[in-house]
């Protein structure tokens, strides 16, 4: 089943084309990842499916259903994690549920528990200023949890302020959650061996227009990647992607 | 604790300079260059403050009301008026220079407008500490709502939040610095305004009072009028301090982590 697909999607900037004719599809419970240089438009595609952008041309279908600049329906982790400096941790993460009309104790009772499955133990009460970078980015992926009940959740750079070690350790537990969640989930990244080791297809991203270049597809299955980045199949992925990226 | 020591220390300069200030004051008096009815000297002051203690409170409470109900509906206006500004541009458009205009009418030259258009009583006193304390509140709040990180926006837009959302969870809370920052001036401009709206006309206050002790040229008492009503400023914008220090706990949590890090 199809979750998610753009149309054909075109977006400029006072004339200047951002991105171009793009049309990408994400399927029930995969993990799909957005990989491309600097500028090439990422973000701006992930602003116009969320719906906060409205696309020149082009459309947005969740689960068949007309999205286009109709924010609220899916989930969206933007690239800074914008924890609001006035709210504790746990009324920052628990905000999707409130906006939705839940009163503030009830939806701090439906948070709480989760802290501990997403390595946040121990910090509902702080305010995000005493937290690290890490810790930040990991709430903000609660937050964009608890609001993904259209079931398709949008992440940019989720990964990006964690050290090498860290991320190892955070891509297992990512992995673990997304199949217990059951998620579909397009991420952006700049990290190759991330985008192979963690999703079931790469799409690739080339600038000035951004446009999609290439769709590569991982087949091993996710739940079957320990070690996987030490394999032949690892590196052969990791070879047609670098090809791609530069453009032969 | 290091904090706590950090800020006395970072206090002594200033009780210094205050301390020299007194010195030379009470100096030039006790030289005898300045004769004592013109200028009376610190322990002269110090004594009618004392002697006149009952008086002062009587009086000190009248402005302090007007102060204080002038103040309550500066604010009220200010966020009314901010907050409507922010929502409609061509309001902001069509009122700002109109706000600051109203700013560079002096203070001293409508207040005998007022009271003749509203009597003795406190109305034109209040009016006037609305018209002086309402700016600064104004501008602190317009310049709030447009410090708010756009993606913020963005973040909460794309939760699906609504306009009164986006203003109580984001707006309103970013802004809330700068009010406090615009609260303080406008704290210390109260009492003065309600004082200077007292000289032209009234029966009770401090400036009423002030213009009593001026006719009878007690220097003394005169000189108690106005550090009484320096020193009810000072608590005033300590209160706001301390109101805001209340109120944004974050605040706090942030210039712990500062300190720890440096
Ligand atoms: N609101 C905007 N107005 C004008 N230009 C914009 C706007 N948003 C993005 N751009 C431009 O669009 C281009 C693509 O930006 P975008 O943020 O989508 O790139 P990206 O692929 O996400 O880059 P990065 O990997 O650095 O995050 C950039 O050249 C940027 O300057
Ligand atoms: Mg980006």
């Amino acid at each position: 089943m199809e979750a998610l697909s753009t149309q054909h999607i075109t977006k400029s900037f006072s004339g200047r084309v951002i991105i171009e004719d793009i049309s990408i599809r994400l399927m029930e419970n995969e993990l799909v990842s957005l990989l491309g240089v600097s500028g090439s438009g990422k973000t701006t595609l992930f602003n116009v499916i969320s719906g906060i952008l409205q696309p020149d041309s082009g459309q947005v279908l969740l689960r068949g259903e007309d999205v286009t600049g109709h924010p609220g329906k899916i989930s969206y982790m933007l690239q800074k994690d914008l924890l609001l400096e006035h709210m504790k941790v746990i009324d920052n993460v628990s905000l999707p549920l409130r906006l939705n009309g839940i009163s503030k104790k009830e939806a701090r009772m439906r948070t709480g528990p989760l802290f501990e499955e997403f390595g946040l133990k121990g910090t509902q009460e702080l305010y995000p200023a005493a937290m690290s970078g890490g810790m930040r980015q990991r709430a903000a992926l609660l937050r964009t949890y608890l609001g993904s009940q259209g079931g398709v959740a949008l992440l940019d750079e989720p990964f990006s302020a964690l050290d090498t070690i860290t991320k190892g350790q955070i891509h297992t537990w990512y992995l673990d959650i997304m199949e217990k969640i059951d998620l579909s989930t397009i991420f952006i990244t700049h990290d190759i061996d991330e985008a192979i080791l963690l999703s079931n297809r790469i799409y690739i991203m080339t600038g000035a227009p951004g446009q999609i270049k290439d769709e590569i597809v991982i087949d091993r299955p996710r739940n079957d990647r320990k070690e996987f980045n030490l394999t032949e199949e690892f590196l052969s992925c990791k070879r047609k992607v670098l090809k791609t990226l530069e453009g032969k | 604790m290091k904090e706590r020591s950090e800020n006395i220390t970072s206090k002594v300069p200033a009780v210094i300079a205050l301390a020299l200030i007194l010195l030379l004051w009470w100096g030039l008096c006790a030289s005898g260059m300045i004769p004592s009815y013109m200028l009376p000297s610190p322990a002269d002051v110090v004594r009618a403050f004392i002697g006149d203690f009952p008086n002062l409170m009587y009086h000190a409470k009248t402005s302090l009301q007007e102060a204080a109900y002038g103040l309550v509906i500066g604010i009220g206006l200010a966020f009314v008026i901010a907050t409507v500004m922010d929502r409609f541009r061509w309001l902001d458009q069509a009122l700002s220079p109109i706000l600051v205009i109203t700013q560079t009418i002096p203070t001293i030259a409508i207040a005998p407008l007022l009271v003749l258009w509203m009597g003795f009583g406190m109305a034109p006193k209040i009016t006037l500490v609305v018209i002086t304390t309402f700016f600064p509140i104004a501008v602190g709040l317009l310049e709030g709502y447009r410090s708010v990180d756009p993606d913020e926006i963005s973040l909460m837009r794309a939760m699906g939040a609504d306009r009164y959302q986006i203003f109580r969870f984001v707006k309103f809370p970013s802004a809330l610095p700068h009010f406090f920052s615009g609260l303080k001036i406008s704290a210390s401009y109260a009492v003065v305004g309600a004082v200077i709206s007292e000289w032209l006309g009234g029966f009770e206050g401090l400036g009423v009072y002030m213009t009593r002790v001026k006719k009878a040229y007690a220097f003394d008492r005169m000189f108690a009028v106005i550090i009484l009503i320096v020193i009810i400023s000072l608590l005033l914008m300590a209160l706001v301090d301390l109101i805001r220090t209340v109120s944004m706990p974050w605040t706090e949590v942030k210039a712990e982590h500062r300190n720890e890090r440096t």
